[in-house]
């Protein structure tokens, strides 16, 4: 763990490094654009600061390649990666839970039963330039939120236990019937696991204008409740007696993280691993004080998910790999190596 | 002054009952200990009255206002509980958990000004806690944590503190720092606290009034030396005591 001060520089480290993440994801694909005309060309599109950038010089079929293929699927990356490991962190503080992530809930099998149901009937629409597969994917996951917390509630008692239980429970039964429906139609296995398995390859600039004021407006709750969160770790007694609602405190950041991981998953499908490891990466750089934790764990899933999408449409390009299998491939190593390093902070 | 009113209190978990009927007033600058066996109701108590758990309308009154209308954040600015033996499991520093006492005094995007921080330096150099403000909360010995936690009660400025079992896992060094701490609170701050406590001998020491509990009822309620009898214990514990003259103090002190 670092300094106070170290962390406000870390932060703003994490914001610069963001802005050259996106850039540089740019840069690279099947047709290399220099760095500087990938600056311009992003430049050119913000209100304010395009009147001073000259495109003299950039080809104009890097602007369409730019605008088209790579821009959405940078900013899908980017709000997503935000969306997860915000709610991760959301979750794992609300529930207290250090297994807890924004799937924990069941809303990715939820999802997932969504999404599979419009692949197996083949529906076909677009709604506010959302694919039918999206849409299901979107209304699988909130159904399955309304379902799991009303379930909770019926007990009662020690809600969060029951909450977890009846996350898994609820999980275990979509999951299954996603199998039951793979099995029932093969020819449509591979469109089904690549989806459950994660993507960003079909993101269109529809799909990011849909989805980014809702994330945004997520992010900006979990920031919002930054000094509740850190109460909450005391202990739910501890908290009340310092005047957080504390039954109120988690309806709002538990619905909120959770609208904020339909929103993602119905662009992206399931991608693991970013919102329960970069909450935790970040835990063991900066902290547990959510005032640092929350920003870090945004900016840094952001981060972490251009790069793997980066490297998911490039390695084997022209072909694609899931986006869920990149991410714990370099995740988990980096995550060993960080608990390793801890480890021999705190006993030595 | 703050004073804290319950009339006709009851309370039941599932049909059981757990508390029938409590009338009381606690008066204002007053330090009340509550003793009672194990299943009495205590802790049920010190929550309804904090308001960890939800008592019936007009039961329990702060200040002549019932506290089923006074907002969770507005009661923390002038009460604090110190919970039974609570575990943190994370990174925090001393520093950190105690400045969160502040948080009912902040708005939600106002930053610790000098005054809280003051309050803070006030808080823990009077708990004996500035010494280690450094270290981690995890890392702390059983009373060095209790300290803190009552460190972060006391930066609240709560007008009322209540404190359920706070030196129970203490070793008797500590467990008497902690009783001298709240008492000299009690007089130099004007608060008033409620105390749940084990050691009937803790109750007659430093306590100006006592509530005896049994099963969910107030048995007696008055001066230490009223309420902690011979009599009364062999009625309420079931067991024979003696009680002597301490051969220094002359205070009265239970033996077994």
């Amino acid at each position: 763990m670092i300094r106070d001060k170290k962390k406000h520089f870390l932060i703003i480290g994490l914001m610069i490094a963001l802005g050259f993440s996106i850039i540089f994801a740019c840069t690279i694909g099947p047709e290399k654009i220099p760095f500087m005309h990938s600056m311009k060309l992003l430049l050119s599109k913000i209100p304010g600061i395009k009147e001073l950038i000259s495109l003299e010089g950039v080809s104009e079929s890097h602007g369409r390649i730019l605008y088209v293929v790579r821009i959405p699927r940078i900013l899908g990356a980017t709000l997503v990666g935000m969306a997860l490991a915000g709610a991760g962190v959301v979750f794992q503080g609300v529930l207290r839970n250090p297994l807890a992530e924004p799937y924990v809930l069941g809303i990715s099998s939820g999802a997932a039963f969504g999404a599979t149901l419009m692949i197996v009937l083949g529906v076909s629409f677009t709604v506010l330039g959302l694919t039918a597969v999206s849409v299901g994917a979107f209304i699988g996951a909130i159904a399955t939120m309304y379902i799991v917390y009303n379930i909770a509630r019926v007990g009662m008692k020690s809600s969060i236990t029951t909450l977890l239980l009846s996350g898994i429970a609820v999980s275990f039964l979509l999951s299954s019937m996603v199998s039951l429906m793979i099995a029932l139609n093969r020819d449509q296995v591979e469109k089904i696991v690549f989806w459950t398995m994660g993507s960003l390859s079909s993101v269109k600039m529809s799909h990011v204008e849909v989805v980014y004021i809702p994330i945004l407006l997520c992010v900006a709750v979990f920031l919002f409740f930054s000094r509740d969160l850190n109460v909450m770790l005391l202990g739910e007694e501890s908290a009340t007696s310092m005047g957080i609602d504390v039954v109120v405190l988690r309806k709002i950041l538990l619905v909120t993280a959770s609208v904020a991981t339909a929103f993602s998953v119905s662009i992206s499908g399931i991608i693991g691993f970013v919102g329960l490891i970069v909450p935790h990466a970040m835990r063991l750089i900066v902290g547990p004080n959510h005032k640092y934790l929350t920003p870090a764990s945004i900016l840094a899933g952001a981060i972490f998910l251009i790069l793997s999408d980066t490297i998911a449409r490039t390695i084997i390009a022209p072909g694609q790999l899931p986006l869920g299998v990149i991410t714990a491939i370099i995740g988990a190593p980096y995550f060993i190596y960080l608990l390793y390093r801890n480890n021999n902070i705190s006993r030595g | 002054m703050d004073s804290l009113s319950i009339s006709h209190l009851n309370f039941s978990y599932d049909q059981k009952k757990i508390l029938s009927d409590i009338t009381l007033e606690l008066e204002s600058g007053v330090f009340t200990g509550i003793i009672g066996p194990n299943g009495s109701g205590k802790t049920t108590f010190a929550k309804l009255i904090s308001k960890l758990l939800k008592a019936e309308k007009k039961t329990v009154y702060l200040n002549q206002q019932d506290i089923n209308d006074i907002k969770i954040a507005d009661l923390a600015k002038s009460m604090a509980m110190v919970p039974q033996a609570s575990s943190i499991n994370y990174d925090l520093t001393v520093y950190e958990v105690i400045l969160m006492g502040r948080t009912p005094h902040l708005k939600r995007f106002q930053r610790e000004s000098e005054a809280d921080f003051n309050i803070v330096k006030e808080v823990m150099i009077e708990t004996d806690t500035w010494a280690f403000k450094d270290r981690l909360i995890h890392q702390l010995s059983g009373g060095e944590r209790q300290r803190v936690i009552i460190a972060r009660a006391l930066a609240q400025e709560p007008k009322v503190l209540i404190l359920d079992e706070p030196v129970t896992y203490l070793d008797i060094h500590h467990q008497l720092q902690v009783m001298s701490l709240i008492k000299t609170l009690s007089s130099t701050r004007q608060m008033t606290i409620i105390m749940i406590l084990h050691d009937l001998n803790y109750a007659l020491k430093y306590c100006d009034h006592v509530i005896l509990l049994s099963d969910g009822e107030v048995f007696k309620y008055g001066k230490p030396n009223d309420v902690v009898t011979i009599d009364h214990i062999r009625s309420v514990y079931n067991i024979d005591v003696n009680i002597i003259d301490h051969p220094v103090t002359k205070k009265p002190m239970v033996v077994f």
